[in-house]
């Protein structure tokens, strides 16, 4: 496939992944970045400002506590928390990171999850945060379990938090998913599989005592690199975070 | 600007089935509020947008996420009233239709046509892709730097056309992932050539 750094992301297509097989595109890029590197101003791809626009309620980065309805969700706590930097090494800021995710018992509450696994009343596996100055950002959760999907036979996807991350610009824009050391599912799953063998250590998060709260919750530590540069023209204009 | 360590990119995954619990909650009545909605509002022109996604065999995908990215009527991209970013997914209308309700933009500069930037997530792809919308019925187009240099037999890949001879402004884009008509997709700036 043409024009994509295929040394970092997985391919379009990745035929061991059968839903890619239709779904990817086939035909050469038009690289936007070749044409405005020959001419003056940017594209709106890298100008417009994202980060520093949207605003969290205050449990929107607890899942253990965001969706109650008069108990505890069941599993292991966890918390997860890492920066995310540029693609020069810089930390941004006024990230918006979305996360979703299934319960301890592997189901999603989302109406298209038919595994026959219990759906937790007081667990939703929905939250987001934003990143503070140093890109840093933090959020509690429960450790999803690994889940049967319908891509081969005895398929199993390893246990995973999927992110969104909306960063400075559409350069930097990014979903991806995290993964657990140590996951004896990740050698058989093609959605991991399908990122270059040198980047996929990337995608799984370390277990961290630095992060880990005494008696309340393990911690993991998961840094997000995405493209582009936070340190764009426009930021001079833009007034602030509001 | 710092130079000392250039760390790799977190390579791409796909948001697979579910990625509505998180991203575009109002469509699942959901108890989580909605953050981003499909609406953009803003002063101007107003418009709609409708499309389909469809997979290489011609099927609506009932599982695509579109966000999109614009300047206000007047092409500005710093107005701090007018938040040019909106999201929806093709999950829950009658036929799988994606539907965003926002402003005419501006062009960016004089002499450019006016386009929205598109992104498309869905399950079975391993990596977003991008596009754009342009208007078929802007003659700016036909000097656009970037439109008119494309790929003659693609440009009309790009195109929203209008749903009706009046001028309700309601357009149709639909995106094909694959095939005769592939939509094209864009490779992106990066940091050094920006």
């Amino acid at each position: 496939m043409s024009g994509i750094d295929s040394s970092q992301h997985p391919p379009f297509i990745f035929p061991a992944y059968q839903s890619s097989v239709l779904r990817g595109p086939t035909r050469p890029l038009f690289d936007l970045g070749a044409f405005h590197a020959a001419q003056s101003g940017a594209a709106l791809e890298a100008r417009a400002s994202l980060a520093g626009r949207f605003r969290l309620g205050e449990l929107d980065h607890d899942m253990t506590r965001n969706a109650r309805q008069g108990g505890e969700p069941l599993g292991e706590r966890i918390v997860v928390s890492g920066r995310v930097l540029d693609e020069r090494g810089n930390p941004v800021s006024g990230a918006l990171i979305e996360i979703w995710q299934a319960n301890s018992s592997g189901r999603y509450a989302h109406k298209a999850d038919d595994h026959d696994a219990p759906i937790d009343p007081n667990f939703l596996g929905a939250g987001r945060c934003i990143t503070g100055p140093e890109g840093r950002y933090r959020f509690y959760t429960i450790k999803p379990g690994a889940y049967p999907w319908k891509n081969h036979h005895n398929a199993w996807r390893p246990q995973h938090i999927h992110f969104s991350v909306i960063g400075s610009s559409i350069v930097s824009r990014l979903a991806t998913q995290m993964y657990f050391p140590g996951d004896p599912l990740l050698d058989l799953d093609p959605i991991f599989k399908a990122v270059p063998a040198p980047a996929r250590g990337r995608l799984i998060a370390h277990f961290d005592l630095g992060v880990t709260q005494p008696d309340f919750a393990l911690g993991y530590h998961f840094d997000i690199v995405v493209a582009g540069s936070s340190a764009t023209p426009q930021d001079d204009h833009r007034g602030g975070d509001k | 600007m710092s130079q000392a360590s250039k760390p790799p990119l977190t390579p791409s995954q796909t948001v697979g089935p579910y990625f509505a619990l998180g991203l575009t909650p109002a469509e699942h009545q959901s108890i989580m509020r909605p953050l981003v909605s499909s609406e953009i509002h803003g002063q101007g022109q107003p418009i709609s947008i409708t499309g389909r996604v469809l997979n290489g065999a011609g099927r609506p995908v009932d599982d695509a996420m579109l966000e999109i990215v614009q300047a206000d009527a007047s092409g500005r991209l710093d107005n701090d009233g007018f938040a040019g970013f909106a999201r929806a997914d093709t999950s829950m209308e009658p036929a799988n239709s994606f539907t965003f309700r926002t402003v005419k933009p501006g062009p960016l500069r004089d002499g450019e046509a006016p386009y929205i930037c598109v992104i498309v997530f869905m399950r079975g792809m391993l990596l977003h892709a991008c596009t754009r919308i342009y208007f078929a019925d802007e003659e700016a187009n036909l000097n656009d730097p970037v439109f008119s240099r494309l790929p003659e037999d693609r440009r009309d890949t790009l195109l929203a056309r209008r749903l009706d001879a009046a001028d309700h402004g309601a357009y149709q884009f639909d995106i094909h992932m694959q095939g005769e008509r592939e939509t094209l997709f864009f490779k992106l700036p990066n940091a050094t050539n920006a």
